[in-house]
């Protein structure tokens, strides 16, 4: 494959903010009258306005994708590898887009944003938010910037679940729907992991409800154990032998309860990192999302009749390590669409880091991501 | 694809022009052990055809998604438990029969899922091959470019052979093309044939 334009990064780059007066309805019936999202677009829109991308992120992501700031220059976009000038989601020939989920804690409204009508955060009345809702607010956003069809939608994990609703919520609206590490919904076993990082988080006595702002106390030891929780399914037990092993955190036994192996140290410090900038209401409303996401939920489990509505090519990806969401769930993704005779490509990546390969370089990965892509950059003229 | 793949394929891979004559326009077809999807790609240019490629190759995935044609990746070995039963026109296995390990189960396999099953594969018991084992050695050659010792094909069989499976396992062949060198053989075809093709169905 032959790239004409140096691979390197975006650069500098900066958030955006769209205001939205119209009322949004859940999908749970709450309404929220008016909210902000906080976006970073990369690259340009061409005059077809035929060559956006949408990137979605998952439980812990946000807008920034790619680049850096200017004023905080070691900030690298969670997706930099990725996208940018000569990358795979290339930015010489897509305009991209990239946003934070309403709900989220990166500057689009959620929980711990202001309230307008009551002047506090929004807390425990933030409405649970479902993938659906993303989808419907993410439409909106792309009216506001010109954009009636995405060349593409991607996005791994619970980003690639928001690609499927993609193509069943707006069928026209998007021509590519990449779902990488993902799955049509989750098992009573992914739920479970979520409950238990959900009841770290509620039975903290700093969380009081969800309203712990107005407390100014943050609920960190639930949100900590939560993490932790969460990084042991993102890792693959290969992985975690590879990088630890047994390998003790100060090089002796202590016979007590504090940090011995070198993996209770890279977890706690994984937890703490983590609990000092997330908020831990946007964690509860991410992981319910998870669980709800269910397409298949009125037609008895049956994906079949549901995927007849979409009209988008796929591609889907899995790795061979990834429990969280195996390459079993991502067969289940593939089934309904051959069942309907969509165009789909199917890759299962060879690789030791389980649910996080998503975000790493695997050159066949990489190789696969940048073909499909090509091809899209092709069909619109780009 | 550029315009002379057609003549290419003629002379590079008669096997192809074979199956390609089969399949009518618009027909649905999966192609097992699909490599870089030219034959699917051939196909839908020629035929129109809806189709997926199966694959286990990392390398030719990729070449399938640049050719512009489905692929799936898995493991043939492990069965089609992917596809719905009767949901193609036709099954194609393209000289992968004889490198398949569960070779009996994949066959019933194609016919669980397709409406007919096309097969291509090199015939053991060309002349050529017959000569080489008399003189003593392995066969060598384009259908069987491999040594005993890196060959994927652990189940060689000839024309013979293979019909006489299809008769012991209620496989009705509907239709068979064979060739050497991309020449259609109709005397003593076990004997002078390179390659068969095969398009079968589901005896009585």
């Amino acid at each position: 494959m032959i790239t004409l334009s140096a691979t390197g990064s975006i650069g500098i780059v900066s958030a955006r903010r769209a205001q939205f007066d119209t009322p949004l309805v859940f999908r749970s019936g709450a309404v929220l009258p008016r909210y902000e999202l906080v976006y970073e677009t990369y690259g340009t829109l061409n005059a077809g306005k035929s060559n956006a991308i949408l990137i979605c992120h998952a439980l812990s992501g946000h807008h920034h994708v790619a680049g850096y700031y200017a004023d905080d220059l070691k900030n690298i976009g969670w997706w930099d590898n990725m996208v940018g000038p000569g990358k795979p989601i290339d930015t010489d020939k897509f305009f991209v887009i990239g946003l934070n989920n309403l709900g989220g804690c990166h500057g689009s409204t959620g929980p711990s944003s202001i309230n307008p009508e009551t002047g506090q955060p929004y807390g425990s009345n933030f409405p649970v938010i479902t993938v659906e809702d993303w989808v419907t607010s993410q439409a909106r956003l792309a009216d506001l910037l010109g954009i009636s069809q995405f060349a593409a939608v991607i996005g791994g994990s619970l980003g690639g679940m928001q690609a499927l609703q993609w193509s069943l919520s707006y069928p026209d609206r998007v021509r590519h729907v990449f779902a990488i590490a993902a799955a049509p919904h989750l098992t009573a076993q992914n739920i479970a992991f979520n409950d238990v990082a959900r009841n770290a988080i509620l039975t903290d006595p700093d969380f009081h409800g969800g309203d712990y702002y107005q407390h100014n106390v943050v609920p960190t030891r639930g949100l900590r154990l939560a993490r932790m929780l969460g990084h042991i399914t993102y890792l693959s037990d290969n992985a975690m032998a590879d990088k630890f092993g047994r390998d003790l955190h100060a090089g002796q036994l202590n016979y007590g309860y504090e940090i011995e192996f070198a993996i209770e140290s890279y977890l706690r410090y994984q937890g703490d990192k983590f609990a000092a900038y997330f908020d831990a209401n946007t964690y509860l409303l991410m992981t319910k999302a998870l669980d709800y996401f269910n397409p298949a939920h009125d037609s008895g489990g049956d994906l079949n009749p549901v995927f007849a509505r979409a009209r988008a090519s796929f591609l889907v990806i899995s790795f061979t390590t990834d429990w969280r969401f195996s390459p079993q769930r991502s067969r289940e993704i593939v089934r309904p669409l051959l069942h309907n005779r969509l165009n789909v490509n199917y890759a299962e990546i060879t690789s030791t880091h389980g649910h996080d390969s998503f975000l790493m370089q695997d050159p066949y990965y990489l190789d696969v991501m940048r073909t499909c892509l090509d091809k899209v950059a092709k069909e619109c003229g780009q | 694809m550029m315009k002379n793949d057609t003549a290419r394929f003629a002379v590079e891979r008669p096997d192809f022009a074979a199956i390609a004559a089969w399949i009518p326009t618009g027909a649905t077809v999966l192609d097992l052990g699909c490599g870089d999807g030219s034959l699917l790609r051939y196909l839908k240019e020629t035929r129109e055809v809806q189709g997926y490629g199966v694959e286990i190759n990392d390398a030719d995935i990729v070449s399938c998604i640049a050719n512009g044609v489905n692929v799936i990746q898995n493991d043939l070995e492990s069965g089609l438990a992917d596809f719905e039963g009767n949901s193609f026109d036709y099954v194609m296995l393209s000289q992968t029969l004889q490198a398949t390990r569960h070779t009996e189960p994949l066959i019933q396999e194609m016919l669980r899922v397709g409406r007919e099953g096309i097969v291509s594969f090199p015939n053991f018991g060309y002349w050529k091959n017959r000569l080489n084992i008399l003189l003593g050695n392995m066969p060598v050659s384009r259908e069987l470019p491999y040594q005993w010792y890196d060959t994927p094909n652990v189940h060689l069989c000839t024309l013979d052979d293979f019909e006489t499976f299809c008769k012991d396992h209620r496989v009705a062949v509907l239709d068979r093309r064979v060739m050497t060198g991309g020449n259609e053989v109709h005397v003593l075809p076990n004997l002078l044939g390179s390659t068969a093709v095969y398009r079968f169905q589901r005896g009585i």
